[in-house]
């Protein structure tokens, strides 16, 4: 479980957090969503301790963030950031070997190999293995991220805006491998997404963010309503609904 | 590989060519061959190769430190600082001994290595050539500060031989210091995996559980050690650090752990090449090893300006 309580965060005097209060539980996808500067990123990045937390207290599984070291916490909780352009040019096996890093710190052992191998078949690599990151396509360098993540085998994955740049059919597969991480490996993913309707079909949770303080918390069909669109994203579009879950008519 | 296969024959090469003509014969058997190998020739070819080995490593960890594969210690303000220490220490302290005024040019390294860092750290990720701009106006900066100091201590001329690079005054006895840079570079091999992870950027770098402070400050003190020992012991060579770890990313990646001896190989054979090369081209007189390594890497270094590869 993440809990977050009584968070406030600035950058510079720009005030970005409110007091925030979440209890993310463990299991299942989150998403985090809002308009633009509503501090999704930002909230995600303290979970993640990139940010340092000024005010506040967060809890992982009981450890707290700014207490356990970026070494230990390294195996409990993954961060796919929201820039993975990398100047380092490295084949897509080595960058998911990488992911092994907390646990070997250098020196890969036979089991540290085999998740890698596991990784890159589970997320289908395996033809691109020893290409270089900047000969593949956008899709497929996220994808080499996701298991580079997944080979870090941490309970927790987060992601900041990993749909970024991705096509359609790009999206869609990695939303549907995280599902899978979720309900086959049990691991809690939380996700900043900035299409809803992502977040309405794949996150079993969503928390809305709307100027610094959570807007709305619960299941998609509970909280992707008119309202929200009209008081937290300002637009007046129309929801419909698809096997019980809603979908926004952009 | 390669580079080894190059850098074999050409070390053996460098005994036999310079000012004096000597044969495989001579060195059996002339007594004075024999000192000549070992007093010049030997230590010139070691001079060369741990030099060249030395900038090519320290100009990888600047790059990855930078985030930015323009920038190489000797034009990004390493150099000049290193300049900087040799000048302080032959104006302020001219009688104390060799390992005191390479101590303080290490040190100016250091500080103007962080310095670095430090003024790029703002630039915008997504204006990669602002970095190498920034860096060449600092090292300029610091470098102008060096002759106008030598130019008020009437040092001009001084500094002028001192910096430029070459080989000819390498004896045996006088290039040790080499040895140090050669070592420092060869220690960075140990940290070759956390340097990599590091070149992923900050963020994925403490998502992996690395000490990217601890790191910094490790990668940070093993360029300036390297920088500050070539140019105290050989002047300023420019360009090593930066064509040979970009040629070296485009045929096998940033993977340093296979990459820094390979970096270093190459290096090797770079500076040594240049400097038979300089030691033929009008002989007997001799071409300095960072005129030729300039005019040469000025040119590979256009050519890798306008040929990198332009991915999202």
């Amino acid at each position: 479980m993440i809990r977050v309580s009584n968070v406030s965060h600035s950058i510079g005097a720009a005030p970005i957090l409110h007091d925030i209060s979440v209890e993310i539980p463990k299991g299942g996808i989150t998403a985090l969503i809002g308009p633009n500067g509503a501090g999704k990123s930002t909230l995600l990045s303290l979970i993640a301790r990139l940010s340092s937390l000024k005010t506040g207290k967060i809890e992982v599984d009981g450890l707290q963030i700014g207490q356990v070291s970026d070494r230990e916490l390294a195996r409990h909780l993954a961060i796919m950031a929201q820039s993975t352009h990398v100047s380092a040019r490295l084949r897509v096996e080595e960058l998911v070997g990488f992911g092994r890093y907390p646990w070997h710190r250098g020196r890969p052992g036979p089991e540290d190999h085999a998740i890698v191998e596991s990784a890159i078949a589970r997320f289908g690599l395996g033809a691109m293995r020893h290409r270089f990151l900047d000969e593949i396509s956008g899709g497929q360098r996220q994808r080499a991220f996701v298991a580079m993540a997944f080979a870090q085998d941490t309970d927790y994955l987060l992601l900041d805006e990993p749909l970024n740049n991705l096509d359609i059919a790009g999206a869609r597969s990695l939303m549907r491998l995280l599902r899978q991480m979720a309900d086959e490996d049990g691991k809690t993913i939380v996700i900043v997404l900035h299409d809803i309707n992502y977040a309405a079909r794949f996150a079993d949770r969503i928390i809305a963010l709307h100027e610094g303080r959570v807007a709305a918390m619960g299941a998609p069909h509970e909280i992707v309503t008119q309202d929200l669109l009209t008081n937290v994203f300002g637009t007046d579009a129309e929801i419909s609904h698809q096997d019980g879950r809603p979908v926004v008519l952009v | 590989m390669q580079a080894l296969a190059v850098l074999g024959p050409l070390a053996i090469l460098s005994l036999f060519i310079g000012a004096v003509p000597v044969s495989l014969g001579d060195f059996l058997h002339d007594p004075d061959s024999q000192r000549l190998l070992l007093i010049s020739r030997l230590p010139r070819t070691f001079a060369a190769m741990l030099a060249g080995a030395a900038l090519a490593v320290s100009g990888q960890i600047m790059q990855i430190l930078a985030r930015n594969r323009f920038v190489e210690p000797m034009t990004a303000g390493a150099g000049q600082s290193a300049a900087l220490g040799v000048l302080i220490a032959a104006m302020l302290f001219p009688a104390t001994a060799i390992w005191a005024k390479m101590s303080i040019a290490a040190l100016t390294t250091l500080v103007g290595s962080a310095g670095l860092l430090l003024i790029l750290r703002p630039l915008p990720p997504t204006q990669p050539l602002l970095v190498p701009l920034v860096a060449l106006i600092y090292g300029g900066l610091i470098g102008a500060v060096v002759t106008f100091i030598a130019y008020q201590g009437d040092m001009l001329q001084f500094i002028g031989v001192w910096l430029t690079g070459e080989l000819s005054g390498v004896l045996a006895g006088r290039y040790e210091l080499l040895w140090i840079a050669g070592a420092a570079a060869a220690a960075t091999w140990l940290i070759a995996d956390r340097l990599t992870v590091l070149a992923l950027g900050t963020d994925a770098a403490r998502g992996l559980g690395l000490n990217v402070q601890a790191i910094t400050a490790a990668g940070l003190a093993a360029l300036s050690v390297t920088t500050a020992m070539v140019v105290v012991t050989l002047g300023a060579i420019p360009f090593v650090g930066l064509i040979v770890p970009n040629i070296i990313a485009r045929r096998m990646g940033d993977n340093l752990r296979r990459a820094i001896p390979v970096s270093a190989f190459t290096g090797a054979a770079l500076v040594l090449a240049a400097d038979i090369l300089g030691r033929v081209l009008r002989a007997p007189y001799e071409i300095p090893v960072a005129t030729l390594v300039g005019v040469v890497g000025a040119g590979v270094f256009l050519y890798l300006l306008y040929n990198e590869p332009r991915h999202g």
